[in-house]
């Protein structure tokens, strides 16, 4: 009666080979490597640059045990290990000095990393590759900001713009208007009489179809008063966050963090996590900073040419390098900014089918562009983008006719993907809306080091504590049980693992927990089995009654126990996060080791035997009959 | 080895009246101790800054809060955190003033007056954070509540659903009442713990509740007392040695976890320790007073037990 089927053997020993499996990585550590990623958005890292890297490497002698290329979404890494740190900080000097050429203008990123030591054949498992779990800030130290980003201000430099739309609409239209204002977030148009109102309204639907217009009395005038609707307001605060991600990716890449995390939480805010960074102030400042875009004209003339090939720069002209390095001379006369560039999308010409890039000027820019653009037919025109004080020539397209209402096309020459690049740089250069850090948190590398230690130690200690404890009341089911609670610890590393999730020390907390609680599960098991016995069950009624019975049991405490730890999970934030995300987990694989694995054991040790007289469970003891 | 040599049922709820005005008054003390002293809560939900500093030698406290003042600052703590080498110090949120400057100003007094100052750890938290993080607390502690209800109403009956939750709630306020009455710090991480007691407790009833159920259908005879009687009688050494296995577990975070653990294992070990108490005295005991009967938990026609072959 207590034999498993074959198939649950089976099932419960490659629960534990994938548990081992993927447990692993997390023992053989890190070792050290220099990554090489771009530092700039125009600056790709592909194949070829492996080849680059190996022959910088071995003509330094510094041979790297590992060298390969990695292809994150279109940001692509180059990574390389090295036997000691030693010389991995060799290698990363060196290759930060042959890489990067001009000094203060860096083209790629070469940071320090740790990667995980695992074993090459488990590199070799492609998909199923095992990875040790990612350990939080409060682990291996580092900085957490949580940006605040100001969607009011979004807000508000939408609808000033916007008012700017519509007086030079109304204008175009020769539409009679007394005065066109943004008061608060809507714009307040006022006119002469309901007449000119109705017309003006007629025409502001058409052309603004993002802005809800209703007629009203302004201080005994008719007016319209315009709102945004409300899926162009999330248009625009989706867009100005997805923008400020953008940029703090860009300026973030800049600082060689290895594996930085930028993410959105909630609909106005932005996670940053900088692993490992220990110079907030630069952090921060990055962060802050904002880059600026420009338009400027580029001078073609001979004169300029001749003194372009002689190196000097005439005056009133400025020389920068465009994306490939080909040295251009613009004038100084900054035509627009980057306040005037509403969007920028990659996209295609609508006759040609080339990629383009689409650009949105609010309505000061377009008039300006169409002014520039009309004297300007057949010359050059250069889009800037200052970063760090530093300009580079984004994009340098020759006008063909005069551009007026504010959309601009650029296109030729150009693959999808650059027109796809050009427009996240165009868009990425500056922040679109402020952002203020609500929330900071930095851990020291050695405070992390000793969180690591004293959770382990903890974690350990208990674990021993209760091992002894159990085996020396329960005897062999003791040992069942500890065998249980181990192999609990071990699929709850390895699904951890598997689905990469972050270990901090509050999920370290829930691991000492969940061991501590999943105990009751083998305790009900072990009490129930006694009990059977006392009540003069033979020894195999017992094994199978006790199990049967307290399955009810935990069960029922098992779930209640997860629907707390899934409301942590969802009310959550932070630690709690942490912590519950391991203690939900927790419970499912205690369920799963106590009542499968632990009856695998019981069954194959005591399932065969027929004449079963007793069975070591320590002493059970029977009240005397009385 | 065997702990519990029960020769007969313990008569646990004969004491139920006294123990539950027990239960009562150190509910009621828990709650004025929480509305007249109030938290020490932790800058997560303040807002504010901590910073925590190493130092090379024992640290001295009266320099650094020197220090710390020369830069203006009046309303500010300076204490030990682990050992006497590491120094915690609060600052409150000022106006206009970002945590970038706040700590480096503040780092950069200290090293002056000794320059083997390490900073270990800064953690800035904006007013707005603090909001949002007590109301989702509150929440997770309601969706709790009712997701704990629904449950044991669905697996059990109503009146084991409320005495659990009551039970359950109690020992939640009590931890709530030490915090409050000794001022330990209040952080997210003894939120968490909180929780988990909240769980953990209710695991408890669920095992008595089950117990109690059974018995219902085996003894036919017996009546609410005796049956509740003998439940508890039966799983109290599983009671017993559960939390103390668990209690190991805690006590080893209590030792060894560090000063970041720390209260998150004295909020454990109060809710252990009350839970059982709880469980035995207070959640039995309520669904007695409700008038729990056999046909609330015995379905007439369920044929039960006898199907099985040995």
């Amino acid at each position: 009666m207590n034999r498993y089927p074959l198939w649950k053997y089976i099932t419960v020993l490659v629960a534990v080979v994938i548990g081992l499996l993927y447990t692993l990585p997390n023992f053989y550590g890190e070792s050290p490597a220099v990554q090489v990623s771009s530092a700039k958005a125009t600056v790709k890292v592909d194949n070829a640059m492996l080849g680059r890297v190996e022959q910088i490497l071995t003509a330094g002698n510094l041979p790297a045990t590992s060298v390969y290329y990695e292809q994150n979404g279109t940001l692509g890494t180059i990574r390389a290990r090295f036997p000691s740190t030693d010389v991995q900080l060799q290698a990363r000097d060196l290759l930060d000095k042959s890489l990067n050429t001009t000094p203060g203008d860096p083209q790629y990123t070469v940071a320090l990393n740790l990667l995980p030591a695992s074993p090459p054949w488990m590199r070799t498992l492609g998909w199923f590759e095992p990875k040790p779990m990612y350990l939080g800030l409060d682990l291996r130290g580092g900085v957490h900001f949580l940006l605040q980003v100001d969607m009011q201000g979004a807000l508000t430099a939408r609808y000033d713009s916007l008012a700017a739309d519509v007086r030079t609409i109304l204008r175009d239209e020769k539409a009679p208007v007394r005065g066109v204002e943004r008061a608060g977030t809507s714009i307040v148009a006022a006119f002469g009489s309901p007449d000119e109102r109705d017309r003006a309204h007629t025409i502001l639907r058409s052309r603004l179809p993002d802005l809800q217009f209703t007629e009203s009395e302004d201080a005994g005038r008719p007016s319209l008063v315009g709102m945004l609707s409300p899926a162009a307001v999330t248009r625009v605060q989706d867009s100005a966050l997805k923008q400020n991600i953008n940029t703090l990716h860009n300026r973030i890449n800049e600082l060689g963090v290895a594996e930085p995390v930028i993410q959105q939480q909630g609909s106005d805010r932005i996670v940053v996590q900088l692993p490992g960074v220990q110079d907030v102030a630069k952090a921060k400042e990055l962060l802050g900073r904002t880059a600026t875009l420009e338009i400027r004209m580029v001078d073609d003339s001979p004169a300029a040419q001749s003194a372009l090939a002689g190196g000097t720069v005439p005056f009133g002209l400025e020389r920068y390098a465009d994306r490939d390095g080909r040295p251009i001379l613009v004038r100084r006369q900054v035509i627009l900014t980057g306040e005037n560039l509403q969007d920028a999308q990659p996209g295609r010409d609508s006759q040609t089918q080339q990629a383009a890039v689409h650009l949105t000027l609010d309505s000061k820019g377009a008039r300006i562009f169409r002014d520039v653009t009309r004297d300007n037919v057949g010359k050059r025109m250069a889009i800037l983008l200052f970063e760090n004080g530093k300009g580079e020539v984004v994009t340098a397209p020759v006008i063909r006719s005069e551009i007026a209402g504010g959309q601009v096309q650029i296109s030729g020459s150009m693959t999808a993907e650059e027109a796809a690049d050009t427009a996240l740089l165009l868009r990425a250069g500056a922040l679109a809306a402020p952002m203020s850090i609500i929330e900071e948190r930095t851990i020291g590398p050695s405070l992390g080091a000793d969180n690591i230690a004293k959770g382990f130690h903890s974690t350990l200690y208990g674990f021993l504590a209760i091992a002894v404890f159990i085996i020396v009341y329960y005897h062999l089911f003791g040992m069942f049980s500890t065998i249980g609670l181990a192999m609990n610890v071990l699929l709850l590393l390895a699904l951890l693992s598997m689905l990469q999730a972050t270990l901090t020390l509050p999920g370290i907390a829930a691991i000492a927990l969940t061991l501590g609680m999943a105990i009751d599960s083998n305790v009900l098991i072990n009490e129930r089995i006694r009990e059977e016995l006392r009540n003069g069950a033979s020894p195999q009624q017992a094994i199978h009654h006790g199990f049967e019975r307290a399955w009810g049991t935990i069960l029922d405490s098992n779930l209640t126990t997860l629907i707390v730890g899934l409301a942590l999970l969802a009310f959550g934030s932070g630690p709690i996060r942490g912590f519950a995300v391991v203690h939900c987990l927790g419970i499912l694989t205690s369920m799963f080791s106590s009542v499968v694995g632990v009856r695998a054991l019981a069954n194959l040790w005591y399932g065969r035997k027929k004449k079963l007289a007793r069975i070591s469970i320590g002493t059970v003891w029977k009240p005397k009959a009385n | 080895m065997e702990f519990f040599r029960i020769h007969r049922t313990i008569p646990f709820m004969r004491h139920a009246l006294v123990l539950n005005i027990i239960s009562l008054v150190t509910f009621v003390a828990a709650v004025f101790f929480i509305i007249t002293r109030g938290f020490h809560l932790s800058i997560e939900f303040t807002g504010g800054t901590v910073m925590e500093v190493n130092y090379a030698q024992t640290a001295q406290l009266e320099k650094v809060r020197s220090a710390v003042s020369t830069l203006g600052y009046t309303d500010f703590q300076v204490q030990n955190f682990g050992t006497s080498h590491d120094v915690m110090i609060r600052l409150p949120l000022t106006e206009g003033q970002t945590s970038a400057t706040q700590s480096e100003s503040v780092m950069s007094a200290l090293k002056a007056a000794d320059a083997t100052a390490d900073l270990r750890r800064v953690e800035f938290v904006g007013p707005q954070v603090g909001q949002e993080l007590l109301h989702n607390g509150l929440m997770a502690l309601l969706v709790v509540v009712l997701g704990i209800m629904v449950y044991l109403g669905i697996r059990f009956e109503w009146k084991f659903a409320v005495a659990g939750v009551i039970a359950n709630l109690h020992d939640v306020v009590i931890i709530l009442g030490f915090f409050a009455f000794f001022q330990w710090e209040f952080s997210l991480s003894v939120l968490a713990g909180v929780l988990a007691v909240l769980g953990y407790s209710v695991n408890e009833s669920v095992v008595i509740m089950d117990r109690i159920r059974e018995n219902f259908r085996k003894y036919r005879k017996a009546d609410v007392h005796e049956i509740i009687n003998s439940a508890i009688t039966q799983t109290i050494s599983r009671t017993i040695i559960t939390h103390g296995s668990t209690q190991m577990m805690v006590l080893a975070m209590l030792f060894f976890g560090g000063p970041s653990l720390h209260y998150f294992a004295l909020a454990l070990t109060i809710g252990i320790w009350f839970g059982i108490y709880s469980s035995v005295f207070v959640a039995a005991a309520l669904a007695m007073w409700m008038g729990v009967k056999r046909e609330d938990l015995v379905k007439p026609v369920k044929k039960e037990g006898d199907a099985e072959i040995a």
